[in-house]
């Protein structure tokens, strides 16, 4: 096994070639191969392998503490892996940080730590991605089309409730910042997208907007990868579920050929 | 903005004590002897914007003194050059300690108070047995003691002026403001030229003082409107939540102890500008204690991602003009340090209780979703 899907032994932004015997890409727009994560002694992860192709959503699914965040990190490039590969559309690459992760198009919307409450929600929805216009010393921020943005985004999502997109977020409730946590996902054409429970603590409307939103992105050819515990959601936009159980993939199964009883029976372990 | 209400009550309450506490004179002066309060506080709010604070900045202000006198005075070295030592020198060290918190993670209350020790030895090594270096140069003393012409002041005020009303014209022809939000800039426009009238009904503009506006005109410019300030604003607020959107919050940290750094350096000058020598004392006393006040009087949050850079200034004005209206009360020293004491706690209660109904309300919110 080589070391790091984090891929310390390989250079920053240099593709490696993928194994013998895989297939050259094609649809396949990521593929995480035996990533293993251990935090102390518990080990959160036991050679999970996934893929999401170009145009499908792949729902991961496992109860609390299957693994499913740890995974969702590992692929932002928040935590770094003990062990694993990592290929997109084919090509080995290295994820060591969020920075090399939306390098190689991979946007993530995360369940928690998502927003710094002090910010504007425009400030928050460009944050890291900030839009500048100027030359060196002189760059300045360009507020009026990050501005702009955020409006479309937040129209795009059918959210109405902002009425304010200048003023902080924390001033806003639960409901509210999720959605501009969700909107996130929206502003840049990302090939690969990751939602990390993007629906709690959303209204049945927000919900709604947001699997359109996904069967939107699927249509435009974007690879999703959707964490839920609502197996109607999952039902309603996966193409393929993946169940995590006790950090390992317990089953891997197709929308069209399966049933919610079978996807909680794997879930319990007991498929 | 109680900041701002807290320097009107305090003019009109030190006016009715003493008539000569408004006059363009005492103005002038105060606004010398906030100086380099507010400038070691400007370089301690970009760390309070992280919600860390920077013990050092009294001493290393005084380190950085003492090594201009040891150029200047001992080595001959052009005041130009020796400046531009001592600048680096404070901006490396602050940027040292800022590798100490942002890569090893060791608390900045430890690395700062090891610090503020550290260099007040270094100082005190550098400055030898005598203790006191004599800086006798007319450049660097010109930088504290000298004023603008009028004639220059009201120029300085007319490009103000006409830069203000010609930004706002132009971002309300482009939509980005409305006319309710003129109110600002107009204000803005009213303090400069009111400011200006003081001053050069006076002596002209201090030096130090349009340095000082200066120095809070650039680093607003960076905080505000690039990307690096508002990062400093998102590290503050959720670290990682700044980290998981591609912040690179070690550099950043790293990035505003040494802006921190470089700013005690600058204070460093000033000293040895003011006092025409580097002693054992530069940078020590109530300095660091009274700019870490005026910073939070001045409305920048303790617990980071709060404040804005302007506050250094409205809060080295307030302890200011809260001593320079006790000396004309000719109240003593320990009064003038109990009543500063009673501001600095006033203070900082009003922003903890302001961020706990903030957390309340947000939880009220997130309830009732």
């Amino acid at each position: 096994m080589l070391n790091g899907g984090a891929g310390r032994r390989f250079p920053k932004r240099r593709p490696a070639s993928p194994p013998p015997g895989d297939p050259p890409g094609g649809g396949e727009a990521l593929r995480v191969v035996d990533v293993t994560k251990w935090y102390g002694g518990v080990q959160a992860l036991d050679r999970v392998s996934m893929s999401v192709d170009a145009g499908e959503v792949v729902a991961l699914v496992g109860d609390n503490g299957a693994g499913k965040s740890t995974l969702v990190d590992i692929i932002a490039g928040v935590v770094a892996p003990d062990e694993g590969e990592f290929y997109v559309r084919g090509e080995r690459v290295a994820i060591r940080s969020t920075n090399d992760a939306a390098l190689f198009g991979i946007r993530t919307v995360h369940q928690e730590h998502t927003l710094a409450d002090n910010l504007s929600v425009v400030e928050n929805l460009f944050l890291g991605r900030e839009l500048s216009h100027g030359v060196g010393p002189l760059l300045r921020l360009d507020f009026a089309s990050m501005q702009q943005r955020t409006s479309a985004a937040m129209s795009d999502l059918g959210i109405t409730t902002i009425a304010d997109i200048r003023a902080p977020v924390e001033k806003m409730s639960g409901g509210q910042r999720q959605s501009v946590s969700v909107a996130r996902a929206t502003l840049e054409k990302y090939p690969i997208v990751v939602l990390d429970e993007p629906t709690a603590g959303l209204g049945v409307a927000q919900v709604h907007r947001v699997m359109q939103l996904v069967l939107r992105l699927r249509a435009q050819g974007t690879a999703i990868v959707i964490v839920s515990q609502n197996i109607e959601e999952i039902f309603e936009v996966a193409d393929r579920i993946v169940v995590l159980h006790l950090g390992k993939v317990g089953a891997i199964l197709r929308r069209a050929d399966t049933t919610p009883e079978a996807v909680v029976s794997a879930v319990m372990g007991v498929a | 903005m109680p900041a701002v209400a807290s320097l009107l009550i305090i003019a009109i309450f030190f006016q009715s004590r003493s008539e000569y506490f408004l006059t363009p004179g005492n103005l002038s002066n105060l606004a010398v002897q906030a100086t380099l309060v507010a400038i070691i506080a400007l370089g301690e709010i970009f760390v309070l914007l992280l919600g860390d604070i920077d013990l050092s900045l009294g001493s290393l202000s005084g380190m950085t003194c003492a090594i201009l006198g040891v150029l200047i005075t001992n080595g001959h070295v052009p005041w130009l050059l020796a400046i531009l030592v001592m600048l680096v020198c404070g901006t490396a060290l602050g940027a040292f300690q800022g590798w100490w918190i942002a890569w090893l993670g060791i608390p900045a209350f430890v690395v700062t108070l090891a610090g503020n020790m550290g260099f007040l030895g270094l100082q005190l090594y550098i400055l030898g047995p005598d203790g006191t270096l004599s800086i006798f140069d007319p450049n660097v003393a010109a930088l504290t003691n000298t004023q603008v012409p009028p004639s220059v002041g009201w120029i300085l005020a007319a490009i103000v002026t006409v830069a203000v009303v010609a930004t706002t014209l132009v971002r309300y022809a482009r939509g980005e403001v409305a006319v309710r939000s003129f109110g600002l800039p107009i204000a803005v426009t009213v303090l400069v030229v009111g400011a200006v009238a003081i001053f050069n009904a006076y002596r002209g503009i201090p030096m130090p003082f349009l340095i000082l506006i200066g120095l809070l005109v650039v680093t607003w410019w960076i905080t505000m409107h690039t990307s690096p300030g508002r990062h400093l604003f998102a590290v503050g607020g959720n670290a990682e939540a700044a980290r998981r959107a591609g912040v690179q919050v070690k550099r950043i940290r790293l990035a505003a102890f040494a802006v921190s750094g470089f700013f005690a350096a600058v204070g460093g000058l000033f000293a040895a500008s003011y006092n025409g020598s580097a002693g054992t004392l530069t940078g020590g006393g109530t300095l660091l204690l009274e700019a870490i006040g005026a910073a939070v009087i001045g409305g920048t949050s303790l617990f980071g991602g709060r404040g804005t850079v302007w506050s250094a200034l409205v809060g080295a004005l307030i302890m200011a003009g809260v001593a320079n209206g006790l000396n004309l009360m000719n109240s003593d020293q320990p009064v003038k340090y109990m009543v500063q004491g009673v501001i600095v706690l006033l203070a900082v209660s009003l922003d903890t209780i302001l961020r706990r109904r903030q957390s309340r309300g947000r939880q009220l919110g997130a309830a009732v979703a």
